[in-house]
């Protein structure tokens, strides 16, 4: 047999599928693990980096937390943050992945707010507008779309970070990719691979519609829609999406 | 607090010292394969990813395509890569670690260099043109050095997050610094486990320092 019937065979038998150490229940493991940490992540960055980003303050900490996040190897930090804080829970592997995602956010959501055209502020001042008024009915909405792409980056690469609680006697769908090798079982280890990989991909696929939908410009066209004021579309070399990387220049 | 956990000194203790004095030779090994593996990583992903960024200018059509299948090679979490090819490349050999490792550099390196071409003033390349130059020379002697930014910042980016990735190499075990961690691991031994992570940590901010000199040095006008 060749090792796409073997891991076929490992994904589609049903034991695979029920109890504790079951495909479902992992997958649920590693979601929830990965969900709280950006949530968490969410929480602790975004506030200080629209508060940063409203006064145009703080850019070199907005950004200088981003390169010293960024060169900090993942793996060595969830390793690094099991030992200094014990392995009776899955806490830490949850501060390592909060400490993952906080510097995207941060410095995107940062980057976001200062991108606002500055003749768009100037005009909402104009009109009087106070400064929590600004923030909340101008800027946000015009950098939402790219305050979800942050949030993107952040979850996807979480995501990925979470496959390696399993090396910390954690849950997740890291679990079939070393049990698997452990146990000599290529179904499970190149399922698992699949599995992990599969995610990863949805989650990047889930969260970029999430940022079409919140893009000022699709929602006027959507709403135009309804109207059946037909707007011509723009060519598609400009509606072309972004390449992500989790890693900003 | 840091200071005192770390002066602690004995086999129970988050590092016990005498151990590293013992085994430096050892630790020099893994940091020098660490080095070697995100050297190789790195090199060959920019030869790879040249190409791909000629391809992706001088046929419009090929970028969305190019940037569509890297950015997917890249979504893939490493672990899982690593033991996606093993069945094609071998479960537990260098040449697995480096086409994974090759695979995630050429995302960013392919987007960097189409950007910095991308940017070079079409007054520029009119000159060039203008004076006799061959598309090839335009590429070499005009394009590709008012590129540099870009290709650096690209290549910095590239390896610092390679050095990041050799560690998850350890699992397929080949993985530097990340070999140590492993052995801390499996043995529910503190000490190695510690310094390979705070080694691998030093050395990505070293590597990044390191490569933001390089890029300040050789663009000077970049500099603001």
């Amino acid at each position: 047999m060749n090792v796409v019937d073997v891991v076929a065979s490992w994904l589609t038998d049903g034991r695979n599928w029920v109890g504790v150490e079951g495909i479902p229940h992992r997958l649920v493991e590693h979601l929830t693990m990965s969900a709280v940490s950006v949530a968490i992540a969410i929480v602790l960055a975004l506030p200080v980096a629209l508060t940063l980003g409203h006064r145009r303050r703080g850019g070199v900490v907005a950004i200088g937390l981003s390169n010293a996040g960024r060169a900090v190897p993942s793996f060595a930090l969830l390793v690094l943050c099991a030992q200094v804080f014990g392995l009776s829970s899955g806490v830490p592997i949850v501060v390592a992945l909060v400490a993952l995602a906080i510097p995207p956010i941060m410095t995107n959501t940062y980057v976001a707010v200062t991108d606002v055209d500055s003749g768009v502020v100037e005009a909402a001042r104009g009109m009087g507008l106070s400064g929590w008024q600004l923030l909340a009915r101008v800027e946000l909405p015009l950098a939402l779309p790219l305050i979800m792409g942050a949030i993107r980056t952040a979850a996807v690469e979480v995501v990925a970070t979470a496959t390696l609680a399993a090396a910390l006697a954690q849950g997740g769908l890291g679990r079939f990719i070393l049990d698997g090798q452990s146990q000599n079982d290529v179904g499970k280890l190149v399922g698992g691979a699949v599995l992990v990989a599969s995610l990863a991909i949805v989650t990047e696929l889930v969260f970029s519609v999430a940022q079409r939908l919140v893009s000022p410009v699709d929602r006027a066209r959507r709403a135009g829609g309804r109207l059946r004021q037909h707007t011509p579309s723009p060519p598609e070399s400009e509606r072309m999406e972004p390449v992500r990387t989790s890693i900003e220049m | 607090m840091v200071a005192f956990v770390l002066a602690a000194n004995g086999p129970d203790s988050l590092i016990w010292w005498d151990w590293v004095g013992r085994h430096t030779h050892q630790i020099g090994a893994a940091l020098l394969e660490h080095v070697e593996l995100t050297v190789v990583a790195v090199g060959t992903g920019l030869l790879v990813s040249i190409p791909f960024a000629l391809l992706a200018r001088h046929y419009r059509r090929t970028r969305a395509p190019i940037f569509a299948a890297f950015g997917v090679l890249y979504t893939i979490p490493s672990l899982a890569l690593f033991f996606l090819l093993g069945p094609f490349t071998g479960y537990l050999t260098v040449r697995t670690a480096e086409i994974a490792l090759v695979a995630y550099t050429l995302l960013i390196l392919v987007r960097n260099i189409v950007l910095g071409l991308d940017g070079v003033p079409a007054e520029a390349r009119e000159a060039a043109r203008g004076m006799g130059y061959r598309p090839w020379q335009l590429l070499l002697r005009v394009e590709l050095p008012l590129a540099m930014p870009s290709v650096l910042a690209g290549l910095r980016v590239a390896t610092v997050s390679t050095v990041g990735l050799v560690t998850v190499a350890s699992f397929i075990g080949h993985g530097g610094l990340g070999q140590l961690i492993q052995d801390g691991l499996r043995r529910n031994f503190s000490t190695p486990l510690m310094v390979g992570a705070l080694l691998s940590v030093a050395l990505a901010l070293v590597a990044d320092l390191l490569l933001l000199t390089v890029q300040r040095l050789a663009t000077p006008w970049s500099r603001r």
